[in-house]
């Protein structure tokens, strides 16, 4: 097989996949899905660190270095913000059961 | 040769990406989601060291250690009410990386010009100018987001004239870079690509930027996606692809909650300022009242629903507003959240800041879930909202927010309108609701005014 047939099914399944795995988002997790993705499309890092290193000239490695360095920050800072801001999402729970403790609070619906 | 187990880590990598993302569409997942593509990103950046001999090592792990501190820093001490920002800041720099990864790889493959693939310099050409244009595009929403210029949709005369140049403009110049590959068109393409992305992003009004940074979010994956052609990177190519693809999926589901369409957003300020406001206070008579009064009207209510909006968060008000809710259940009084679905800056947005407040994940009821409920409320309490509850939005067929679905505030008993001041929402346009008859405002800092409700109210 033709190795541009090989890359052309590789990119229209991922598209495939993309559209699918994201389709029934609740729009709760809109922000978090979005800023997920962003991360995700940080592997550009890998990119960047092989360019970098498989060039000589002094100008292009330069340019490299900056392109890494904002490869991680795109890469890092997504997934860590991300993580905090659904960190939030689970910790509203065990709250949400710690005034059934004092009153009939929001189990008492239940008795 | 790429050797084969680090092509099949490659391989796992992709296939965790696609269940973090699998993952972060549903809540009890999300978390576990994200952290699975975390450690996927690592794994693959440690397995590149492998795919071949690398030269500037020490360089190379000192610029991602810089990345690392820059990203981590900055993604711990944001507030989150300034976290959209942070993800479009996020997206650019992405996107500036991968314009710059083409723009070194058409140097090194400009001697090889003769035996490298004409398709192999499109994608090259196709990451630069699109990689350009998602860095511009998210500044200049970061600097609309940030308040740093204005919110409003920035149009001069000539723009679609400007916008259109420079399209064509760099059409012709990608042309020229694929035909005989050369680094001085690949630059030229770069700024245009900027000028671009600028241009594009200008006149949009600020309640749609959230929905520009999405797709600008996509516009850096397809970049990704196409990188990872030009380099022989499987793992790039389904990684791009794949945020590619879900981002324009995603862009579409925003879009549409918010009841707008993707050109109109784009191109809407363009053909006749069909998204300007007045962006101007009135002086129309209001009633308004003190904490006093309001605490008195939602003592006594059987319902009560809030309407929490973006206001509220920036005033950090929400700490309070959880305590008022408190007191108010003790008291036997029903009451619930009311989400609007773009509530915040961001699709999602307030239910990040409300969870942040610690407030019960089950009191959030969705807008479909309760717009119902509003004639049977005695009391609405909106808090630093004003567009999602406009009805300008089901009846003025001129204004921005035309067609977008709101919150039925206007159907219950009272409604009582916390603001600053009379200066309108973020879409910059007036509320016909705040001059109602049933509407009693209670103006101050949010945090301030919530703190003395909240005393009047626990002192009945």
């Amino acid at each position: 097989m033709n190795d541009s047939i090989v890359w052309l099914t590789i990119f229209v399944l991922s598209v495939f996949v993309g559209i699918e795995v994201v389709s029934k988002v609740s729009s709760t997790l809109h922000t978090p899905l979005m800023s997920g993705a962003n991360a995700i499309h940080g592997v550009i890092l890998i990119g960047a660190i092989l360019v970098t290193g498989s060039t000589d000239s002094g100008i292009a490695v330069a340019v490299g270095l900056v392109a890494i360095v904002l490869a991680a920050v795109n890469m890092v800072g997504g997934f860590v913000v991300t993580d905090r801001m659904l960190q939030m999402f689970g910790k509203a729970r065990p709250i949400a059961s710690k005034p059934a403790s004092d009153a009939t609070g929001p189990s008492g619906d239940a008795a | 040769m790429i050797p084969t187990w680090v092509q099949l880590a490659y391989l796992a990598a992709a296939v965790c990406f696609i269940l973090a993302l699998k993952g972060l569409s549903s809540p009890r997942t999300a978390r576990r989601g994200n952290q699975l593509g975390a450690a996927a990103a690592v794994g693959a950046t440690v397995v590149v060291f492998f795919e071949a001999d690398l030269d500037h090592l020490w360089l190379i792990i000192a610029a991602i250690a810089v990345g690392t501190v820059l990203g981590v820093v900055g993604a711990q001490r944001v507030q989150m009410t300034q976290m959209p920002q942070l993800v479009a800041l996020f997206n650019g720099v992405g996107g500036g990386a991968a314009a710059l990864v083409a723009l070194i790889e058409l140097e090194e493959l400009t001697p090889f010009a003769d035996v490298v693939p004409t398709f192999t310099f499109v994608a090259t050409v196709f990451t630069i100018f699109v990689g350009a244009v998602s860095f511009a595009g998210s500044m200049i929403t970061f600097a609309k987001l940030q308040e740093l210029i204005t919110t409003r949709p920035v149009i001069f005369p000539g723009l679609p004239v400007a916008f259109g140049g420079a399209f064509v403009a760099a059409i012709a110049i990608a042309v020229v870079a694929v035909v005989s590959p050369q680094l001085w068109p690949g630059v030229l393409l770069a700024v245009l690509g900027l000028v671009v992305g600028a241009l594009l992003v200008l006149p949009v009004g600020g309640a749609d930027v959230p929905i520009v940074i999405s797709l600008l979010n996509a516009f850096t994956g397809l970049t990704v996606a196409a990188g990872g052609y030009v380099l022989d990177n499987t793992l790039l190519l389904v990684a791009g692809t794949l945020v590619g693809a879900a981002g324009t999926l995603l862009t579409k589901l925003m879009a549409s909650a918010m009841g707008r369409s993707l050109v109109n957003i784009l191109f809407g300020a363009l053909r006749g300022g069909s998204t300007l406001g007045a962006g101007e206070a009135s002086d129309r008579p209001v009633r308004s009242a003190g904490p006093q009064d309001v605490a008195i009207m939602l003592a006594y209510a059987h319902k009560v629903i809030i309407v929490p909006g973006y206001g509220l968060a920036v005033a950090q008000a929400q700490h309070s507003l959880r305590e008022l809710v408190e007191v108010l259940d003790e008291r036997g009084i029903e009451v619930d959240y009311a989400i609007h679905p773009v509530a915040g800056r961001m699709p999602g947005h307030m239910n990040v800041l409300l969870a942040e407040a610690q407030v019960p994940y089950e009191k959030l009821v969705e807008m479909d879930g309760i717009n119902s409920d509003f004639k049977h409320a005695d009391v609405v309490l909106v808090v630093g909202a004003n567009d999602v509850v406009n009805p300008a939005a089901k009846t003025t067929p001129g204004a921005p927010i035309y067609g977008m679905p709101i919150l039925n505030a206007g159907d219950a008993q009272q409604v009582i309108f916390m603001k600053r001041s009379m200066r309108p929402g973020f879409a910059g346009i007036e509320n016909e609701l705040l001059f109602d008859p049933k509407t009693t405002l209670l103006f101050g800092d949010a945090k301030d005014t919530m703190g003395k409700l909240l005393s009047a109210v626990k002192a009945l």
